[in-house]
């Protein structure tokens, strides 16, 4: 039985209320608890810090060589976070009804409440720690607007926000190595959990400078591993992002929700060959002031400063009056796609459209030359002072552009398309974070929670640190405080000797195949199928063909991969391999849940459910609820985890 | 933007593991896209090298697009690159043209043991940050965000500080392998805002101990570390630095 264990009460009270009655562990008692956090990014080295701080002994790794390069870095647009600085009617409600809605009522209200609630002292906390926000004039904090909402609360820092928050745990990590109570394992990949009597009470890692499996025990073990955007090949995430770590555990009981929730976020830089590598992202931050557009003539093939005004589309704007360039992600993208599908597309491929700032350069011009009490000035001042402005708000996003595009932004539109960014999928988890492994918790990405079927803008760090520093303290010792009689576990215990030998087993196989194909041509085929059949819309026969390509493709696989170099020291290849051969696993359960999913709600769009004008069309008397997956073997089960909405009542969403 | 096809000579550093002496490669890679990576261009390579029984060249990367501070590399002799205030995965191949000869190398310092070909270890790094570089603040102790306000241009400058990526790229442009450049953007980062302010002295004193143990070497004012950052970090960072720890030591703290 899946128990959310969702604590009674009012919505608002809920938490308190848990805080108040959870158990807790005294001092001496957390110097004798080990706990293990793989995944050092926002949400892991705030756990990390934070557990270290009142005392446990934790163990952190991350396969990167350095905690402060986990993927939570690349992050650029920003964190809400429902202070209300601006005046602007904000409120704990207000960021808790948007999240609700933007998630297009596939989230559960109580986890997503005690997120809006703790999003004010994450900001709090990381000023504390010296994170450098943007600030106003006055000295005070600076907010923007992001999609899906109307308020500004958006805090960040230029186009880097993630790598400011992450650096910011990660000092508060690297504070407690220096005091003893977190040990940190860098160049380690978990390759498998152990569990001892029903409990996780430890992990395999490869040591990935030496190759050797190392066995680390844990009284809870806590997956912070961030989201698996990389089963589609291309996608935003940083090369190394994997499902691994959710995998494993996965495969030993916890069962994994809502895998076809995915997001395909609309501004990205498009692809511009066969030996493209990943996607880079191009900040939802962008389309607060860049207009999107394509021409309104198909097949125009005029560079975009030739093409009039009138002869433009902006067909956000036209199709979504209220939110304009805001509407959330799914609904952005969707709305590109049918924009190139129509034969509207712009640039070689005909694959992106427009995102302009010509109009934003001038309105900040003119709204500087009337702060500085100019007066009247030549059109090409306005142009130059517009830029500075918007320079100093994204210069590091254009510079990222010109870069990778080699063309000069300042001057004509960047052409974008959407991009694999997120995954709103991952282990269920129950109110406490903990998966259905007693002792396993995941935080951050890696989870299912609090995102539904969409994830807004700037609510993913929000997430990762809410997790990591203010809900796993609390939950973690209502669930060690019953362990403290358990002693360390040897790690010659058989369940340790028994998962080393799981994974050795595994990688003496994958270096035995010695085939023809490389591990990156698989993961390309692997990413094609999933892009083209399980992206951006999905319909019921593409899904079953590729059920059935998936599984070729794992046979392939398994028999004719090429994994050069060896098996004792550093070898990527086979770091590669191991990771995508789970890919391929999920990619399987993805497109199962997909299809037995007969709606379309936030970024799962099937094509056979939509409203007369195109929008997402759900089913909320049969699918509203969270699909969790146990792996049986070579199939899985379905659970459901009915959503009751007490405070929100569910409508088509709109944001017209 | 026009876009082109090339080949290339190679010539890459391979190197087992740390003990193994290591030694150039010569490699021809032929119709490169001037719209690829740096990067991919060596993807290009290494799917070749695995097709024909060979062994890939290890190089560390993994956001690839400028942020992570995996990426390393020397190429033509410089740290991350020809192109200014730019990391190598941001590098594209358009920066090069037909029949070029592209050497590629390690960053190399004593303190930056190479772990196999162009990966090298630059944990040295995480225990400078250990030994200060951070505020103590436990997690639940912060007054509001907005209690102290902080004059925007000192917020700035403490922001252009904080980019640093910890790449490290600082420490294989400077001819003594000095952490000047990186330590010095953290100090400053951290010295510019109020919250860093009560461990302000003893957090350069203990910062520049741990530099020094990690046999870094010692800044001579050259600025090749400010040419070569990807992230552009002044110099400026450097003076401050100084009187940072010339004001701690006279405080004899
Ligand atoms: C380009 C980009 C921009 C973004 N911008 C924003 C934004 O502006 N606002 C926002 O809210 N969100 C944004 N997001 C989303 C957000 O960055 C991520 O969802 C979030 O950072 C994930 O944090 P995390 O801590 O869960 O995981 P990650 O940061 O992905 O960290 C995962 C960690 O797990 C480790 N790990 C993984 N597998 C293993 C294994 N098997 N063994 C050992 N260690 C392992 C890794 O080493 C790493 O330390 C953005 C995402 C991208 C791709
Ligand atoms: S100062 Fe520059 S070169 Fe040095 S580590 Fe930081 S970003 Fe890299
Ligand atoms: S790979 Fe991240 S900075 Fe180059």
């Amino acid at each position: 039985m899946l128990d959310s264990k969702i604590p009674g009460g009012t919505l608002d009270s809920k938490w308190t209320k848990y805080k108040g009655n959870v158990k807790l562990v005294n001092p001496a008692n957390k110097r004798k608890l080990e706990v293990i956090i793989v995944g050092t990014g926002l949400a892991g080295s705030s756990a990390a810090a934070s557990l270290g701080e009142m005392g446990y002994k934790v163990k952190a790794f991350c396969f990167q060589d350095s905690p402060r390069r986990a993927h939570s870095i690349a992050a650029q647009g920003g964190i809400n976070a429902a202070k209300n600085y601006q005046n602007d009617g904000d409120s704990v409600y207000r960021l808790f009804y948007d999240t609700i809605k933007g998630g297009d009522y596939r989230a559960r209200e109580a986890n997503v409440h005690r997120l809006a609630e703790v999003s004010t002292n994450i900001i709090d906390q990381c000023v504390a720690q010296g994170v450098p926000f943007a600030r106003e004039y006055g000295g005070l904090l600076s907010n923007r607007s992001f999609g899906g909402t109307q308020v500004q609360r958006t805090f960040y820092a230029a186009g880097q926000t993630g790598q400011q928050l992450l650096i910011g745990a990660y000092q508060a990590l690297e504070r407690q190595v220096a005091l003893g109570t977190v040990t940190m394992y860098s160049r380690h990949e978990m390759v498998e959990l152990v569990i001892i009597d029903g409990k996780a009470r430890g992990i395999i890692a490869r040591n990935l400078v030496t190759g050797e499996l190392e066995r680390h025990f844990g009284h809870a073990v806590l997956l912070c591993t961030g989201g698996y955007g990389n089963v589609f090949y291309l996608s935003t995430n940083a090369m190394g992002s994997n499902v691994t770590a959710a995998w494993k555990a996965h495969k030993q009981g916890a069962y994994f929700a809502n895998p076809c929730f995915t997001q395909i976020h609309p501004t990205c830089i498009p692809v511009s060959g066969d030996h493209q590598s990943k996607l880079t992202l191009m900040s939802e931050s962008l389309r607060n002031d860049g207009r999107i557009w394509v021409p309104a003539k198909q097949g125009d093939n005029r560079p975009a400063n030739e093409i009039p005004e009138e002869e433009r589309d902006y067909y956000l704007e036209r199709r979504y009056p209220a939110f304009g360039n805001l509407v959330p992600r799914d609904v952005a993208s969707r709305a590109a796609k049918e924009r190139c599908d129509a034969g509207y597309g712009v640039g070689s491929s005909k694959q992106a459209v427009y995102l302009d700032y010509a109009a934003a350069i001038q309105r900040y011009g003119k709204a500087e030359v009337s702060k500085r009490n100019l007066g009247n000035v030549a059109p090409d001042v306005i142009t130059a002072l517009g830029k500075e402005v918007v320079k100093e708000k994204y210069g590091n996003l254009f510079d990222m552009y010109a870069k990778i595009t080699g063309e000069n932004p300042y001057e004509v539109p960047m052409r974008i398309y959407p991009a694999v960014h997120y995954t709103m999928g991952g282990l269920w988890v129950d109110y406490e974070l903990k998966t259905t492994i007693d002792g396993l918790y995941a935080l951050g990405e890696a989870n299912f929670s609090e995102h539904g079927a969409n994830r807004l803008g700037a609510s993913a760090l929000m997430q990762g640190l809410a997790d990591g520093y203010f809900v796993i303290p609390y939950t973690l010792g209502n669930y060690l405080a019953d362990d403290i009689r358990t002693q360390s576990i040897s790690t010659d215990h058989e369940a340790f000797v028994a998962a080393e030998k799981k994974a050795s087993d595994r990688i003496n196989t994958l270096m035995s195949i010695k085939g023809n194909q490389t591990v990156e041509s698989f993961h390309k085929r692997l990413g094609k199928i999933i892009w083209d059949k399980c992206g951006m819309a999905r319909n019921a026969e593409g899904l079953k063909q590729a059920i059935k390509e998936v599984q070729a493709l794992k046979a392939e696989f398994w028999s004719d991969v090429r994994i050069p170099g060896e098996i004792n020291g550093m070898n990527p290849e086979l770091d590669k391999a191991g990771r995508v051969a789970d890919f391929i696993e999920l990619g399987e359960l993805m497109c199962l849940d997909a299809l037995e999913r007969n709606e379309s709600c936030g970024g799962h769009f099937r094509e056979e459910f939509q409203t007369p004008d195109g929008e997402a069309l759900r089913d909320d008397e049969n699918y509203m609820y969270v699909a969790a997956w146990e792996n049986k073997g070579n199939s899985w089960e379905l659970h459901k985890e009915i959503l009751n909405y007490e405070i929100v009542k569910p409508s088509q969403r709109s944001y017209k | 933007m026009q876009h082109y096809s090339m080949n290339l000579k190679l010539k890459v550093w391979r190197q087992k593991n740390s003990h193994d002496q290591g030694h150039f490669e010569n490699y021809d890679v032929k119709d490169i896209s001037s719209e690829m990576s740096f990067l991919e261009m060596i993807d290009v390579l290494n799917e070749r090298l695995i097709k024909e029984g060979h062994d890939s060249i290890a190089f560390d990367h993994d956001c690839r697009e400028g942020i992570c501070g995996m990426c390393s590399m020397v190429i033509n002799g410089q740290p991350h690159g020809p192109w200014k205030g730019t990391t190598t995965c941001q590098l594209h191949m358009r920066a090069f043209k037909d029949g070029d000869v592209i050497t590629i190398e390690p960053f190399r310092a004593n303190a930056y043991p190479v772990i196999k070909d162009l990966m090298v270890s630059r944990s040295a790094f995480d225990r400078i940050i250990q030994a200060g570089g951070y505020v103590s603040v436990n997690t639940g102790n912060a007054v509001d965000g907005n209690a102290i306000p902080i004059e925007k241009d000192k917020a700035d400058d403490a922001f252009a500080a904080a980019a640093c990526i910890g790449c490290g790229a600082c420490v294989a442009a400077c001819k003594n392998a000095s952490a000047m450049l990186f330590v010095s953007a953290k100090v400053s980062h951290l010295a510019l805002l109020p919250q860093g302010e009560p461990e302000r002295k003893q957090r350069v004193v203990s910062m520049i101990a741990q530099m020094d143990k990690e046999g870094f070497g010692s800044c001579t004012n050259t600025y090749a570390c400010e040419a070569e950052c990807p992230k552009e970090i002044s110099v400026m960072n450097i003076a401050r630095l100084n009187r940072e720890y010339l004001q701690s030591s006279l405080s004899g703290s």
